[in-house]
C-alpha cells in the first residue's frame, strides 16, 4: 500500500464547508431527474416504433419523476416560499439557474406528453411534446453532473469531466429499469439493450473518474459511499445481465432486473453524494491535492530558472 | 465598480489574538449568538468562519522554527526560549476577484458592490445553499434556523457613509488594515521586506497575487507558516474556471444518451419488438 501523504491542517478541521443539502432531497433529485430525462428518450423511441404500452407508461413515469424531483428541490431550500426567485435571473455561470430554467421548460413538456398519451386527446400535440421532451430530457439528466462538479468539493470537482457522463449513464440505467418494470416483455428489447450499454458505460466512467481523482478516490471506496457504490455496481451489472438473459421471456425476471437497475442507479447517486460530503469534511482531500499542485509549480519554476 | 476597490490587508505578525474584531463584527452587524462552547483544542472557541461568525481568530501553538531567537517582551523577562510560539490570525471572507459563491448563486442574491466587494442580499436569498460548497475557503454558510446564507459584507453600510469596517476600526494593533487594495498591496510588500530583513524569513503574503486561482483576494494576509496551518487552502481555484469544460462534457454526455438509446432501438430491431 502507498503510505498516506502527510499534510498539515488547522486542528484537523475542514477547509471548505460541505453542502447542508439533505441526501434524500438532493441525491434523490439527481436520481429522479435522471430517471425522468432518460425516460423521455425511451418513451419517444417506443412511441416512434409502435411500442405503445411502454411509451405511455414511460411518459407517465417521467412526469411523476420530474414532479417529485422538483418537490425535493423546493423542499431542500432554506426558504421554500422563495422558490420562484430561482427564475428571477438567468445565469449561465450558475448550473442551478440553468437547471431551473431547463426544468421549467422540460416539466410542462413531459406533462403534455403524458397527458396526451393517457387521455388519447390531441395526438399531434402529444407527439410534438414527446419529441421535445426527448431533446430536453438528456440535458436534464446531464446538467446535474455539472451542478455537483461546479463546487469546491474535491470528490465532485476533481471528477468534473467524468461526472456528467456518469450521471447520464446512471440515468439511462434507471430509465431502462423502469421500462423493464412497466413495459410488456414483447416490447422491452430496446430497454434491455439500453440497460446493458448503460451498465458498461457507468463502469467505465466510474473507473476513469477514480483514476483521475488519485488520493481523493478513497472517498469513493471507503465508508458509506464505498458501500453504496459497491452495491450500485453489483445491482447495475446484475440488472443488466438479468434483463439480457431473462427480460425478454419472463415477466417476473424482467421486473426484477428492472428493479435492480433502478435501485442501482439510486445507489450510484447517493454514493456519489456521500463521497462528496466525506471529501469536504476531511481537510486531507482539500489540502493534499492543492499542496501537490503548488509543489509541482515550484519545481517547474525551479527547473526553468536553473 | 464606481468606487475604488477596497479591501483588507491582515498582517498576522502583529495580531495579539484579542478577538476585538470578532466582537466588533458581531456587535455592529447584530449577528446572533451561535454557541458558547469550549473546544479544548486551543484558545480558539470560535472554531471557524460561518453564518454567524464573519471574523474568526485562529490560534496555533507550535514549536518555534529553527534559528529564531525570541526577544524579551517586558523588562525583567529573561527572554528564555520556551521553544514554543503562538501564531494568531484573524480570518475573514476574501471578497475574491473571481468569487465562486457569486458565480453559482442562481437567484442573483450575491452581487458585486461598487466597492468591489461581494455581498448577499438577504431579501432575495432563497437558501438554496449552492454558494456554501462553492466557496474554496469555506466562508459562507446557511444559518440553520433561518435557512438563508450569510457572510461578511465588508460592512457595506459603513463603507457607504465613508466609514471603515468595524473590525478594522476595533483592531488595536493594526493587524487588520483597511483601504484601497492597490495601496494595501504596496504596503504589504514593504512589510514583508522589513520582516525578511529582521530575520523573519518565513513571512509571506497569501492571496495578494492577481494571477492566482481566484484572481487575487480582496482580503489578503501576511502569514508566518503554510496557509493550511491556519486552515486556509494552499492553492484555491474558483470552481467556475472549469465550467466551460463541464458544459462541454455535459453536452457530449447528453448526446451520448440520445445516441445510446437510439442504438438500443436499432439493435432491438423493429420487427422483433
Ligand atoms: S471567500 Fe468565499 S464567500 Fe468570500 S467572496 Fe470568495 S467565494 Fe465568496
Ligand atoms: S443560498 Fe442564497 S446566496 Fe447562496 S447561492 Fe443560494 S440564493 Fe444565492
Ligand atoms: S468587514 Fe464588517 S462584516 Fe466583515 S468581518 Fe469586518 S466587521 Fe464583520
Amino acid at each position: 500500500m502507498v503510505p498516506r501523504a502527510e499534510f498539515e491542517s488547522y486542528y484537523g478541521r475542514p477547509v471548505i464547508k460541505a453542502p447542508a443539502w439533505a441526501a434524500r432531497d438532493i441525491a434523490g433529485y439527481f436520481f429522479l431527474g435522471g430517471l425522468a430525462g432518460a425516460g423521455s428518450v425511451l418513451a419517444a423511441g417506443a412511441h416512434l416504433t409502435g411500442r405503445g404500452t411502454t411509451a405511455t407508461a414511460m411518459k407517465v413515469s417521467s412526469l411523476a419523476a420530474v414532479s417529485l424531483s422538483a418537490a425535493a428541490l423546493i423542499n431542500d431550500l432554506g426558504r421554500p416560499d422563495r422558490f420562484a426567485n430561482m427564475l428571477r435571473v438567468f445565469k449561465p455561470t450558475s448550473p442551478m439557474s440553468v437547471g431551473s430554467w431547463l426544468l421549467s421548460l422540460y416539466g410542462p413538456t413531459a406533462g403534455a406528453a403524458a397527458a396526451s398519451a393517457v387521455t388519447g386527446r390531441l395526438p399531434r400535440v402529444g407527439a410534438a411534446a414527446t419529441g421535445a421532451a426527448a431533446f430536453l430530457g438528456p440535458a436534464v439528466a446531464a446538467y446535474t453532473g455539472v451542478l455537483a462538479a461546479d463546487t469546491a468539493v474535491p470528490a465532485w470537482h476533481g471528477a468534473h469531466r467524468e461526472l456528467p457522463h456518469l450521471f447520464t449513464a446512471s440515468a439511462t440505467a434507471a430509465a431502462a429499469g423502469m421500462a423493464l418494470v412497466v413495459g410488456p416483455t414483447c416490447e422491452n428489447a430496446p430497454a434491455r439493450w439500453a440497460g446493458g450499454l448503460a451498465a458498461l458505460a457507468e463502469t467505465a466512467v466510474t473507473e476513469a473518474a477514480e483514476r483521475r481523482l488519485g488520493t481523493v478516490a478513497e472517498t469513493y471506496r471507503e465508508g458509506r459511499a464505498g458501500v453504496l457504490l459497491r452495491t450500485a455496481r453489483a445491482l447495475t451489472v446484475a440488472g443488466a445481465l438479468g434483463g439480457a438473459v431473462l427480460g425478454g421471456r419472463c415477466r417476473a425476471g424482467a421486473a426484477l432486473s428492472g428493479l435492480a437497475l433502478l435501485t442501482g442507479s439510486a445507489c450510484t447517486r447517493f454514493g456519489i453524494f456521500a463521497a462528496g460530503i466525506a471529501s469536504a469534511e476531511d481537510p486531507r482531500y482539500t489540502v493534499v491535492p492543492q499542496r501537490e499542485r503548488v509543489e509541482r509549480r515550484q519545481q517547474g519554476a525551479g527547473a526553468s530558472g536553473a | 465598480m464606481s468606487e475604488e476597490r477596497v479591501g483588507f490587508f491582515t498582517d498576522t505578525s502583529v495580531c495579539i489574538g484579542c478577538k476585538a474584531c470578532e466582537v466588533a463584527c458581531k456587535e455592529w452587524n447584530a449577528i446572533p449568538e451561535d454557541g458558547l462552547s469550549l473546544t479544548g483544542m486551543s484558545y480558539d472557541n470560535t472554531q471557524a468562519l460561518g453564518a454567524s461568525t464573519w471574523r474568526h481568530v485562529a490560534f496555533i501553538e507550535q514549536p518555534t522554527p529553527e534559528g529564531r531567537t525570541q526577544l524579551p517582551l517586558a523588562e525583567g523577562d529573561s527572554g528564555a526560549d520556551s521553544g514554543m510560539r503562538w501564531l494568531m490570525s484573524s480570518d475573514v471572507c476574501k471578497h475574491c476577484t473571481h468569487a465562486a459563491c457569486l458565480d453559482v448563486c442562481p437567484t442573483g442574491s450575491l452581487f458585486r458592490t461598487e466597492f468591489g466587494t461581494v455581498v448577499v442580499q438577504e431579501d432575495i436569498c432563497n437558501g438554496c445553499g449552492y454558494c456554501v460548497p462553492a466557496c474554496p475557503y469555506g466562508v459562507i454558510e446557511q444559518r440553520p434556523a433561518d435557512g438563508r446564507a450569510f457572510k461578511c459584507t465588508m460592512c457595506y453600510d459603513r463603507l457607504g457613509v465613508g466609514q471603515e469596517p468595524a473590525c478594522a476600526k476595533a483592531c488595536p494593533t493594526e493587524s487588520i488594515q483597511f483601504g484601497p487594495l492597490d495601496e494595501l498591496r504596496e504596503r504589504a510588500a514593504l512589510r514583508v521586506d522589513q520582516l525578511h530583513e529582521t530575520g523573519v524569513t518565513e513571512a509571506h503574503l497569501y492571496g495578494d497575487d492577481p494571477e492566482d486561482g481566484v484572481g487575487g483576494d480582496g482580503a489578503f494576509f501576511l502569514l508566518l507558516d503554510k496557509p493550511e496551518v491556519y486552515g486556509l487552502p494552499p492553492d484555491p481555484v474558483v470552481t467556475t474556471r472549469d465550467l466551460p469544460t463541464m458544459w462541454k462534457h455535459a453536452g457530449a454526455a447528453a448526446l451520448s444518451l440520445l445516441g445510446g438509446v437510439a442504438l438500443s432501438f436499432a439493435l432491438a430491431g423493429k420487427g422483433r419488438r
